[in-house]
């Protein structure tokens, strides 16, 4: 098994008071997910030019290659979600850490409008995806979104260090089709800022 | 069905022509209107829950017809246009819009599609129908396998087709989104909805289930005749 799907960090169940029920969880993480670890297992066991690789380089390499796009589309769907858990929390949402929220104030004016961006990103997403907050190349940070198992990395727009996914799975029995609900919610009740802000630290 | 399809079409043809205020005045937040569903939200309990009936028409169509009228409110000459032709005429649409249109125009055909076809028992095609798929796919049943590959592979949103030409020959796609054989000046006769929303409440991940029992609400009469207006050159979307 070169690939193995990470344990959450938090109880199926935890987030269901911050708007994310346990079945949702329990199918995003050990259905969903799974399932893309899975299928990228497989890719690798057939192909000895995948072996020996990390999921970065997978994901890099099969980026734009309609000849791979199965193994992209479950190596950049294992990184999202890799990153995706670890951004929520029981309880979370509420008040920046300092240095996170001043370098929001000085990219995007406001809070507000840094939220607003991201919400809009994540809502004109068509179809499935994923809506990002990354460090660009020139340190600012920046909104921005990916179709279906694509990712910042893939398409080299910066360092990732927020991510929802707007796949209608992860929002679908919690929200229906209101996934702007889905958006504010997520930054309300479910970001792990301080995990945010130590990816900034990173970055 | 083909009656009211026909004459639907007739009154889509007459806006091409008739002032665009007039058509305001009749449906104000035109000119495209969400079709009422053809049977109870439970006629495809066999394979589809009322509620997600409910929320896919109520909600995701109705929200891609008035995206939309949204899209082509600034542009009467669009807004005049019969659906089938903006979307084979996607190029020519104006830039700022051209995305939404192809997004909402082609889930509102897609949709529109989609609910004409349901609401039977399924069973089998018979006719030329028939034996149009024996003759394209060797049998129904590889038939059967071909469009759940298709329909169980598409990555992400999106839709299986079974397109079919003038002169009757079939053929399986598989499209992005809400993107449609329309877009290439083709026409679909049968389309399976695969985006998430279609059937998430009652299959969860399970996609290739919904697939498989997805057949047994198909309405063959209802597609029979659209098979039969492809090959007349009136069907539309």
């Amino acid at each position: 098994m070169a690939f193995t799907l990470p344990s959450l960090p938090y109880a199926h169940g935890a987030l269901a008071e911050s708007g994310m029920c346990q079945e949702t969880l329990e199918l995003h993480h050990g259905k969903h997910h799974q399932a893309y670890v899975t299928a990228l297992n497989g890719f690798v066991e057939k192909d000895a030019n995948l072996q020996g690789k990390s999921l970065e380089e997978i994901v890099k390499m099969s980026y734009g290659k309609p000849d791979m796009a199965g193994v992209f589309n479950n190596a950049g769907q294992h990184w999202n979600h890799n990153l995706f858990w670890p951004c929520m929390k029981p309880n979370g949402g509420g008040a920046l850490p300092g240095k996170l929220e001043a370098k929001i104030t000085s990219d995007f004016g406001s809070l507000d409008k840094f939220k607003d961006a991201f919400k809009q990103a994540g809502a004109t997403q068509f179809g499935s995806g994923w809506a990002w907050l990354v460090v660009g190349k020139d340190g600012k940070l920046a909104t921005a979104k990916t179709p279906n198992g694509s990712n910042p990395l893939a398409e080299g727009t910066g360092t990732a260090i927020l991510g929802v996914d707007v796949w209608e799975h992860s929002y679908y029995l919690d929200f229906r089709n209101r996934r702007p609900d889905y958006l504010t919610n997520f930054l309300e009740k479910l970001v792990n800022w301080e995990y945010v802000d130590s990816l900034l630290a990173k970055a | 069905m083909i009656a009211r399809r026909t004459a639907l079409l007739a009154a889509g043809a007459s806006l091409l022509i008739a002032p665009r205020a007039l058509a305001q005045a009749a449906a104000p937040s035109g000119p495209f209107t969400l079709p009422p569903l053809p049977y109870a939200a439970s006629a495809n309990e066999a394979a589809i829950d009322a509620q997600t009936m409910e929320i896919h028409h109520g909600r995701h169509h109705a929200a891609y017809v008035a995206n939309l009228n949204a899209a082509v409110a600034p542009h009467s000459q669009v807004a005049a246009m019969p659906l089938e032709q903006i979307l084979a005429r996607l190029a020519e649409m104006p830039e700022g819009v051209r995305t939404a249109i192809r997004n909402n125009g082609g889930g509102h055909a897609n949709h529109a599609m989609f609910w004409s076809i349901m609401g039977g028992r399924g069973g089998e095609p018979s006719g030329e129908l028939a034996t149009a798929i024996a003759r394209d796919f060797g049998s129904v049943a590889t038939f059967r396998e071909q469009f759940e590959r298709a329909s169980t592979t598409v990555f992400g949103s999106g839709w299986a087709f079974v397109t079919v030409t003038r002169d009757g020959t079939l053929a399986i796609a598989q499209k992005p989104n809400q993107d449609t054989p329309l877009m290439e000046g083709g026409r679909v006769l049968l389309g399976n909805d695969v985006w998430e929303h279609a059937y998430y409440l009652r299959y969860q991940n399970r996609r290739a289930d919904y697939v498989r029992n997805w057949w047994t609400v198909l309405d063959w009469e209802k597609i029979g005749a659209r098979y039969a207006s492809a090959k007349a050159g009136t069907l539309t979307i």
